[in-house]
């Protein structure tokens, strides 16, 4: 069996931690199943949102309610913040130091702190204009998926300081070093749904 | 040229070419519908679309280090199959409730 054999999604770390790399193949396939079916979760809300688009009520419309700029900001935030991930994994995988590491943990979790703040103030100035989730079909279907998405990214966010604590407390043990990449794929997968939301609701509304 | 040293260089450009390209794409997109660079909307909402498989693609490719060639078969097989699901039930459910729609109005 060779070290470099790619065993499973996201970084390898084959080539640096074969112990590790021999270990990781199946727990992270588990947690794969988990991101694949959540997001047949997020498919569907899309689909549901798609369908309820027309049903305003006579309310508020996707294009009196959202802010381009805001969802411009929130989807480089979000970005940007995998990208940073991707560094932290490296500098998991090849060793470069835990201050490294916790630097780049650090700078994602900012990012997505950052990405859930403007967010939420979005939220905030829909239900000032009377835009809240029972308003009508569009707004329940929308509130439904969005929030949704915002609170994968908030509990991510607890998972990084999780981690950054493990990581300080534990060292880069095999445990610790295969949650982060399961981190990993789920900060990348989020980002992903994000691609969905941007694009499927606030750009096809402000259309 | 290889070992880890090689191969960590190697992975650096992979995310830095990741987040360029959908850089580029996510630009596109907002440019799109920023500045109207379609007179159809119904072109304008079909280029965002492909922008965003496109980007979906670039992020499971470069973040994800998934691809057909190299990755372990589970993972693509469940990929594959969850990508099946999705577009069945995602395709019947816009079917049929936008023609129980037309039908009701």
């Amino acid at each position: 069996m060779s070290a470099n054999e790619v065993k499973h999604a996201g970084l390898n770390l084959g080539d640096t931690d074969e112990v590790t790399h021999e270990q990781a193949g199946e727990g992270i396939f588990g947690f794969w199943v988990f991101l694949m079916s959540d997001a047949i979760v997020f498919a569907l809300l899309f689909a549901t949102y798609g369908v309820m688009l027309p049903g305003t009520a006579g309310g508020p419309t996707p294009a009196s309610e959202y802010d381009m700029k805001s969802a411009f900001i929130e989807t480089l935030l979000l970005l940007t913040s995998s990208f940073t991930f991707g560094l932290a994994s490296i500098a998991m995988k090849h060793e470069l130091g835990r201050v490294r590491l916790q630097f780049w943990l650090g700078i994602t979790l900012l990012l997505g702190l950052a990405f859930l703040g403007f967010e939420l103030h979005d939220f905030a100035s829909m239900f000032s204009d009377g835009a809240y989730g029972s308003r009508s079909g569009y707004l329940s279907s929308f509130f439904g998926l969005v929030p949704l998405h915002g609170l994968h990214v908030f509990f991510g966010s607890l998972w990084i300081v999780v981690m950054m604590v493990q990581v300080s407390w534990f060292g880069l043990d095999a445990r610790v070093k295969i949650n982060l990449l399961r981190l990993g794929l789920f900060w990348h997968f989020l980002d992903i749904v994000w691609v969905g939301i941007f694009s499927v609701v606030y750009l096809q509304g402000l259309i | 040229m290889s070992g880890p040293n090689a191969g960590k260089r190697h992975e650096i450009t992979t995310y830095v070419i990741g987040y360029v390209a959908a850089l580029v794409l996510t630009g596109a997109a907002f440019g799109a519908v920023h500045w109207h660079w379609f007179a159809d909307t119904t072109t304008t909402l079909a280029v965002v679309f492909g922008l965003a498989l496109v980007q979906i693609i670039v992020h499971f490719r470069f973040f994800l280090h998934i691809s057909f060639s190299r990755s372990a078969r589970d993972d693509l097989q469940l990929i594959l199959f969850s990508t099946l699901i999705v577009a069945l039930m995602v395709g019947g459910t816009i079917v049929i409730l936008l023609n129980l729609r037309a039908r009701m109005m």
